[in-house]
């Protein structure tokens, strides 16, 4: 479990560096006006779809005897995806964080953020109670 | 000596660096233990230890698929203070033309990581800091749920993967966001 802590710091140390937390970096991004997030976001996946693939041809497998790899998400109709992206989209926007840099806002210099997170819970929580009756 | 490590670090630490460092997050978890990068999962498993209430969505073994990621919660709210306290208090050098944008919208001050006109405990009890953290927040909640993810998973991991799911679910990420920005945030001001 160590390892998974340690990753986590880094993931957090980075998040507040990089200042990919920060509300008026997020403002910045959907203006398209610097290219500091979306330069984030675009070598982060050329770097691990990059990595993916190495692993993929290591000869290594998981406890359970498993190759090592993401497994593939089934598309469906969409609905979820377009849907649900919407909606967490709207949220990015007016908080300037998604949950992981919710965590980091928290711990970071911006305490309210708790209430945020707390509020993530429950809107995840609310997606639960209504999943059955939403389109996937 | 940690001190002088942060100090010397550029601020902000450029795209080139904190982008693939942050991607080899990916591979880094599938080689610990053939975890898949996801963050939002932690609000689902919160929910599952906490309230599960009898939902489906909230019926499973949280412990086993889920307790790597609580630690990696831990390790990113550790990573983040850490980084806070010994990184010189930030000035964000946003763009001119966002400051002005932002201006617009009634913010005048732009230091610290997020405007402290919205995101304050004062803040709370007016409604645009309300809409921003507690409809803000419980919409990234929703929506991640709903979509299976966030940026970090779909964005990142997910793209990475070439998994058209996530192109969707980022499209989607944007079509909200830019909405919000143009028609939502000049409302709140």
């Amino acid at each position: 479990m160590t390892r998974y802590f340690l990753l986590g710091t880094l993931f957090g140390a980075l998040l507040i560096e990089s200042e990919v937390i920060s509300w008026f970096r997020i403002q910045e991004m959907f203006r398209f006006q610097a290219f500091h997030m979306f330069g984030i976001i675009g070598s982060a996946v050329i770097v691990a779809a990059a990595g993916v693939e190495v692993v993929r041809r290591l000869p290594l497998q998981d406890a359970e005897g498993s190759p090592l790899g993401p497994a593939p998400k089934s598309v469906g109709n969409g609905v979820r995806y377009l849907a649900g992206g919407s909606i967490f989209g709207v949220g990015w926007a007016l908080t300037g964080a998604c949950p992981g840099p919710l965590v980091a806002l928290a711990a970071g210099g911006v305490p309210v953020m708790i209430a945020a997170f707390i509020s993530a819970v429950a809107g995840t929580w609310v997606y639960g109670y209504l999943r059955p009756q939403l389109p996937h | 000596m940690i001190n002088a490590f942060f100090d010397r670090l550029p601020h902000p630490l450029p795209w080139y660096i904190a982008g693939p460092l942050i991607g080899s997050l990916v591979p880094l978890l599938l080689l610990a233990g053939n975890k898949s990068f996801g963050f939002s999962n932690n609000l689902r498993t919160v929910c599952a230890a906490v309230v599960p209430r009898g939902i489906a969505f909230f019926d499973y073994d949280w412990r086993r698929t889920g307790g790597w990621n609580l630690v990696f919660l831990a390790g990113t709210f550790s990573g983040a203070a850490l980084a806070a306290a010994f990184a010189p208090a930030p000035l964000i050098h946003i763009s001119q033309s966002t400051i002005a944008d932002l201006q617009a919208l009634g913010i005048d001050d732009f230091r610290g990581l997020a405007p402290i006109q919205i995101f304050s405990w004062s803040a709370l009890l007016g409604a645009r800091g309300f809409i921003s953290i507690v409809v803000g927040g419980f919409l990234v909640g929703f929506g991640a749920a709903y979509a299976g993810g966030c940026t970090s998973g779909h964005a990142i991991a997910g793209l990475a993967d070439r998994q058209p799911a996530s192109l969707l679910a980022v499209c989607g990420f944007f079509a909200g966001g830019l909405a919000a920005t143009y028609f939502l945030l000049p409302v709140l001001s």
